[in-house]
């Protein structure tokens, strides 16, 4: 099975060097393998008697995280559809795409993804899953946006990439609460600890975020909107991951997840709710559309809907027709695609208001629509396979489980009235779509190419997608026992038993799919008439504004913001530096009640040292007044000369020397300089601005008397000076304990010293002599 | 005497800092000089002022002063004074080449990023 997920990435590696020969051989041609060669190996489990699969690879063992693959009934569904409609795909992009079209980019994407899809669907742990559903959002992106030159493939591009990696985010974060709650990242074993989870305190959390990566990767509302832009991608890869795989990852999710979240209320509530809610949207809003991969898309999103509404219900019924549903729409959605690829590169336009008539000049494609949009909508004819499930979805919805809490019911008792209105639309959507297209007025010298039938190699894939469709709907006991039995019992837990029949009697559900039918073809008709109701709803609701809008405001709060302290002044980070000092240091002394007072082991006051001290306070105090720059160094001369007397009031005799010293070269460098600088003029500032600064200046000062002070009062341990004492003559050879420190016994700090006077000087020699030639012009 | 030096750096510091926070180089610098005079100050005020005899030992006395502060303080004058000169000269640099020392002034082009 490694292997089988692999190949595909494998193949990816040659594409660069097989596509050298596109010119003599469609690229395609050596792809087309890939999913082939995988849906014989898969369709090999199929059987009554199928059996459930782990495969074990170790990875990372010290985190948990294996590559294990897991088949049983339900990824054996998703690996068929992922490689046959891959194969089918393939197939047809061989006759869609150029020669001239950069067919390797295309190919290695299409592979990538393929492997992607593949490890989604069997990954067992959790964190392989997450690492193989970001490749599917990164290869999607890239398949999106092939035609990069266009705007609009890059804008559908970049937005289906933001909303799917939000999701996955949300859903990495759903996965870790998982594995930490139950200490293991094997999905089994998480569905086998399912009560824990359920009781965890984190239960909600967990369901919230996994179900927002499931809801925007199959875009459900109101994160369906990446999709309809998404179709800027090659009619291919629309048909292959925009309606029949990679959209279908989340309702996997959501059904792999299901036996340990069905149980609760709040499952039901969101995922049938928002399910229902894409539904309706989704089937209302197609119809509004011109385009016609918008209008699949919008079906898309709805038919995503009810799969996801159906799942929400867990009933044995209702989960049977989802996995049925599933199968069904990859069905007639991939043919859907395709045909409206072949429109779309026969005529050269794909808006429906300037087709017409097309069926006389494409009677197969045409044929093959009316099969596939009938499907879709629902209409009851026997060898439709769409009737089978829509039918078996009303009739689930009638037999819903009984809820605990209000809203729940208030919700199931909604939800037939809500499938109804949809699928409405549905029928009138999927009956615009084709009589519109290949019926109706011939306007065919208002289309850019002359239409003509498209080349039997293009036609094909649909083909036997329609093919599927008529299989499915004349002999579903095929399909029934063999596979979707068992994909239903993976979600449910439990065997499951449904019959898929034509006929059931006059049961409700039979009469809610007439309903659907006679008002349906009602509203087709009348569909002039009731159009201009979409000019008020979404109208200037859209939820396409909403998302630019807050791209932008991101973007603009977030400059702006910027701005505000960015504001390339230095004065302004000095102040936000020292008010942070300030502020968290008083904070922090406020707190531990760390200000001590203990007058007990002061040194005694004596006369000289105050006059030095009020000298030296005086002078730092003036430099601030004076506004000429020769009084101002001088002051800060008394400043220096003041310390350096300290230094000989406190036995510091090398510190008074080096201080003096000290103090009069810069003194001097001060005067050599203050020749070149401007004068110190009269400083115009604000209030405000003079006051924040002697608020923060006397913040500071004030913070270090306090800390010194407290710092001083409280003594933890001896100091270490009474071995330097003890030892500097014997050990050190020397009677002056300072100088033994320096260079003997921290040795190291003096040598570092050294090098920065070094540098320094060095700096100094460049600055004054290096000149730009810039500037010496 | 502890308290009155700390009330000393914390004056040293607080003017330091108002000059910090002017828009003129010299100024500036001015405010670096005061502030590490403070630190110097403070360090030495964290070890002990007692009177004791200057730290060179001598035959017969036992009670010096402490030692480790002189030394720490002795690398940071040192290191303060390399920082103040190089400081100077960037300034006296700076101002040469483009014409003020205001610092509002000082905030390259639009396309320095």
């Amino acid at each position: 099975m490694l292997f089988a997920v692999f190949l595909p990435a494998i193949l990816a590696i040659f594409i660069p060097f097989l596509s050298k020969w596109k010119e003599k051989i469609h690229t395609g041609y050596f792809v087309l393998l890939a999913p082939l060669a995988i849906f014989i190996y898969f369709v090999r489990f199929i059987g009554k008697d199928f059996d459930t699969v782990m495969e074990q690879y170790s990875w990372i063992p010290s985190l948990q995280i294996g590559i294990d693959f897991y088949l049983d009934g339900l990824s054996l569904l998703f690996v068929l559809l992922i490689s046959g409609i891959g194969a089918l795909v393939t197939f047809y992009s061989i006759f869609y795409l150029h020669t001239s079209e950069k067919l390797s980019h295309f190919y290695v994407y299409l592979l990538l993804f393929m492997t992607a899809m593949l490890g989604v669907v069997l990954s067992d742990n959790v964190f392989v899953l997450y690492s193989f559903w970001e490749l599917t959002s990164i290869s999607s992106f890239l398949l999106i946006g092939y035609w990069n030159y266009k705007e609009r493939s890059r804008y559908g591009a970049l937005k289906s990439m933001l909303i799917t990696v939000f999701g996955g985010l949300s859903m990495l974060g759903g996965f870790i609460l998982l594995s930490i709650i139950t200490n293991t990242t094997s999905i089994q074993a998480m569905i086998e600890q399912a009560d824990v989870i359920l009781s965890s305190d984190y239960f909600g959390w967990i369901l919230a975020l996994v179900l927002l990566g499931a809801f925007t990767k199959s875009a459900q509302f109101p994160f369906h909107i990446w999709l309809p832009d998404a179709m800027e991608a090659p009619t291919p890869v629309s048909a292959y991951l925009h309606s029949a795989t990679m959209v279908k990852a989340g309702i996997f999710l959501v059904a792999r997840f299901s036996p340990i979240f069905v149980m609760s209320d709040w499952f039901f509530i969101f995922v049938s709710g928002i399910g229902v809610l894409t539904l309706v949207w989704g089937s209302f809003m197609a119809v509004r559309q011109t385009d016609l991969k918008g209008i699949l898309a919008f079906s898309t999103i709805s038919q995503l809907g009810m799969i996801m509404t159906m799942l929400g219900f867990g009933t044995k019924a209702a989960i049977f027709a989802a996995v049925f549903h599933i199968l069904n729409h990859a069905t007639f959605k991939g043919s859907l695609f395709m045909i409206a690829g072949i429109v779309d590169h026969e005529t050269g336009t794909r808006d429906i208001r300037k087709l017409g008539g097309l069926f006389t000049l494409m009677p197969i494609s045409g044929t093959l629509a009316f099969f596939g949009t009938f499907s879709m909508a629902g209409v009851p004819l026997p060898f439709l396979n769409g009737f089978y499930s829509k039918e078996k979805f009303f009739d689930s919805s009638l037999h819903l489980n009984e809820y605990t809490s209000e809203l729940a019911n208030l919700l199931s008792n909604a939800i037939p009235y809500l499938a109804v209105f949809g699928s409405i639309f549905t029928f009138v959507y999927s009956m615009y779509l084709v009589f519109g297209t290949f019926l109706g007025k011939k306007q065919f010298d208002q289309l850019p190419k002359k239409p003509h039938e498209a080349p039997f190699g293009m036609l094909i894939s649909p083909i036997i997608l329609v093919l599927g469709i008529v299989v499915i709907g004349l002999a579903p006991f095929l399909f029934n026992e063999t596979i979707l039995a068992h994909a239903a019992e993976a979600i449910y837990g439990e065997p499951v038993k449904a019959h898929i029949q034509f006929w059931h009697g006059l049961i409700p559900a039979f009469y809610m799919s007439l309903a659907v039918v006679g008002f349906g073809i009602v509203l087709t008709i009348s569909r002039k008439g009731w159009q201009s109701i979409y000019r008020f709803i979404p109208g200037k609701l859209s939820l396409n504004k909403a998302y630019d809008f807050i791209l932008a405001q991101l973007e603009n709060s977030s400059a702006k913001i910027t701005n505000t302290y960015m504001n390339g002044s230095l004065r302004r980070y000095m102040v936000l530096i020292l008010l942070t000092i300030v502020i968290c240091c008083f904070t922090a002394l406020g707190l531990t009640n760390g200000f001590a007072w203990d007058t007990s082991n002061l040194a005694p006051i004596t006369v000289p040292e105050i006059l030095i001290a009020l000298a030296m306070a005086t002078a730092a105090i003036a430099t601030i007044f004076t506004n000429n720059k020769i009084a101002a160094i001088l002051i800060l001369g008394v400043v220096g000369y003041g310390l350096s007397l300290l230094f000989v009031v406190y036995k510091a005799p090398d510190l008074a020397l080096t201080q003096l010293v000290v103090e009069t070269i810069t003194v001097a460098l001060f005067l050599l300089c203050f020749y070149h600088l401007p004068n110190l003029t009269e400083r115009i500032e604000s209030k405000a601005v003079k006051s924040m600064n002697v608020l923060i200046s006397l913040g500071f000062g004030v913070l270090m008397t306090v800390v010194a002070i407290s710092a001083h009062n409280t003594k933890l341990f001896d100091t270490i000076s009474e071995y330097f004492i003890e030892t500097s003559h014997d050990l050190g050879g020397g009677d002056n304990v300072v100088n033994v420190i320096l260079v003997d016994m921290r040795g190291l700090d003096t040598m570092f010293e050294i090098v920065v006077l070094g540098i320094a000087a060095l700096a100094i020699y460049g600055l004054v002599k290096l000149r730009n030639k810039k500037g010496a012009e | 005497m502890e308290i009155i030096t700390s009330i000393l750096a914390g004056v040293l510091f607080t003017t330091g800092i108002y000059n910090l926070l002017q828009k003129q180089l010299l100024r500036i610098i001015i405010g670096t000089a005061l502030i590490s005079h403070g630190a110097h100050l403070f360090i030495l005020t964290m070890g002990e002022l007692k009177q004791g005899a200057p730290p060179i030992l001598e035959e017969g006395l036992s009670n010096y002063t402490d030692p480790l502060p002189q030394a720490l303080i002795l690398t940071s004058i040192v290191i303060s004074f390399g920082v103040t000169s190089l400081l100077l000269v960037l300034a006296y640099r700076a101002s040469k080449e483009n014409g003020t020392d205001n610092m509002d002034q000082l905030r390259g082009n639009e396309n320095d990023y």
